[in-house]
């Protein structure tokens, strides 16, 4: 049946993936700071190639030949092992990604847990990175993120559980099948719960949080912390933590898409593919960017306050209306 | 480097082992991130050069970053008093590799109006203490300055100008 071996299409993904998280991660800066620039009347990098195209090109050589070194007083394995265990789950959750029916490495029957499973051990990379610089800054950092990240994984995984009680499936490729067009898209699913559009909003919120993003970027808050957990970090260390943290706010982009957004399915019901799933992805990102641009820092207890206050209180009411609705209808 | 003295030999002339020297020099170049830190009202203009109207990124140069570790060029923008230069210093010190300065201002430069007879508080000048590649005078210097500053040590790393360059008439 299938024409090409197992091992080679392994390595075929493998590759695909891992390149295309490198090149998101690197374009994604680009997309940044050009955002960024036009949102703030400036121009943004134009002088490096075309548009400024070549500029990630030109960090990535800086960031790579930059002097490698251990600051003094810091744990030597731990501080090499954090910006890998930030971005190999990351990468990792590429896997069960379907970018269109067929194009997808694993689809697994559980690939919406995997996700969530390596999603939590991201924040370990953060944790571990604050911890190994052995310095204040980095250190209270660490803490603000676990905290941040402990407060917004719970939102999230009530909407998740929301959603599976709807779908009935964990499988994502399954997940997209069931919303062929734009009225069966799960954000506006209405016979499954009235509130599914603040569903989508919650999760969005906490995927933003998850990822460190402002304005929840707390754990990175340049005018207090320095540059966070970051601190100690020189070169590429610091390279491959910026890696990761763009490969968890696609992963979260991609996640939102399938789940709410109805992945690689057209909204009018043609011609179904992988550029849809890639539109509604690079809209979401823009999204996030733009949001970045917008709005200001909010302070630490905002934050938990949100989470504890406002989303865990609305999701668990969504969780118990949609458990209404299945048990009723 | 040096390498004006060297005779080139047979070898050299064939090989060009150069070529990844000088790809290096371009993408240092081209992403020189500043320190975010400013001493006295240079550091004002500093801003300004960053902020809508100058926009310093379009030379990739936008990207301040808060620490040293990922700093490539250090902007003394400002007076150096005594009291401040060990922590400039040691700012300086915990820079990795390839690091570059850029004395902005008259007081980085030389001290500036602060330099009279029994003045006993001001550095006369960062280079004094620090290895400065490209000063940059006017008190404070504008904008525009800064961004020559910037062209003339990427003119520095690359050896080629990016512009040609404007002659006074």
């Amino acid at each position: 049946m299938n024409p090409i071996p197992e091992v080679l299409r392994l390595v075929i993904y493998l590759t695909c993936l891992i390149l295309f998280a490198a090149l998101n991660a690197a374009y994604l800066v680009w997309v940044e700071r050009k955002g960024a620039g036009h949102i703030q009347r400036r121009i943004g990098p134009k002088e490096v190639g075309p548009f400024g195209l070549l500029q990630p090109l030109a960090d990535g050589i800086k960031l790579m030949t930059k002097q490698l070194f251990l600051p003094a007083g810091v744990d030597p394995v731990l501080f090499k092992v954090a910006p890998i265990l930030l971005l190999v789950p990351a990468v990792m959750s590429f896997v069960t990604i379907p970018f269109s029916e067929t194009l997808v490495a694993r689809d697994i029957n559980l690939g919406l847990l995997m996700i969530f499973a390596f999603a939590s051990v991201n924040v370990l990379g953060v944790l571990i990175g604050g911890w190994a610089s052995n310095n204040k800054y980095a250190v209270i950092s660490a803490a603000r993120a676990v905290s941040q990240n402990v407060a917004y994984e719970i939102p999230m995984l009530i909407t998740v559980i929301t959603m599976v009680m709807v779908t009935q499936t964990m499988n994502l490729n399954e997940i997209v099948m069931q919303q062929p067009n734009i009225f069966k898209w799960y954000v506006f699913r209405f016979t499954a719960s009235p509130l599914m559009p603040v569903a989508f909003l919650i999760f969005f919120i906490c995927s933003l949080a998850e990822t460190n993003r402002a304005p929840f970027d707390l754990a990175e808050a340049e005018s207090e912390l320095i540059a966070g957990a970051y601190t100690e970090y020189p070169g590429m260390g610091f390279g491959v933590f910026f890696m990761g943290e763009y490969a968890n706010i696609v992963i979260g982009c991609a996640v939102t898409t399938i789940l709410f957004l109805g992945g690689w399915q057209c909204p009018f019901g043609l011609a179904p593919g992988w550029w849809w799933f890639l539109a509604k992805l690079y809209l979401l990102i823009w999204t996030v960017v733009w949001i970045r641009w917008t709005y200001p820092r909010v302070q630490f207890y905002a934050l938990l306050n949100l989470s504890w206050k406002v989303l865990i209180p609305i999701s668990l009411v969504n969780l118990l209306l949609t458990g209404a609705m299945i048990k009723v209808f | 480097m040096g390498t004006e003295s060297v005779q080139p030999s047979l070898i050299q002339s064939v090989v060009k082992l150069t070529q990844l020297d000088k790809l290096l020099g371009l993408g240092r170049a081209n992403s020189l991130w500043p320190m975010t830190f400013g001493l006295a009202c240079c550091a004002i203009e500093m801003m300004a050069t960053g902020a809508s109207r100058f926009d310093l990124a379009r030379f990739g140069a936008e990207v301040f970053r808060p620490s040293p570790r990922q700093c490539d060029v250090m902007i003394v923008a400002g007076t150096i008093n005594h009291k401040m230069a060990p922590a400039v210093k040691t700012l300086y010190d915990q820079m990795p590799e390839p690091k570059w300065v850029i004395a902005m201002g008259n007081c980085a430069i030389s001290g500036g109006p602060f330099v009279f007879k029994g003045q006993y508080g001001i550095v006369e000048g960062a280079d004094k203490f620090l290895p400065v590649d490209v000063y940059v005078p006017g008190c404070p210097p504008r904008p525009e300055a800064l961004i020559e500053g910037i062209l003339h040590l990427e003119e520095k790393i690359t050896g080629s100008r990016r512009w040609p360059r404007v002659e006074a008439k």
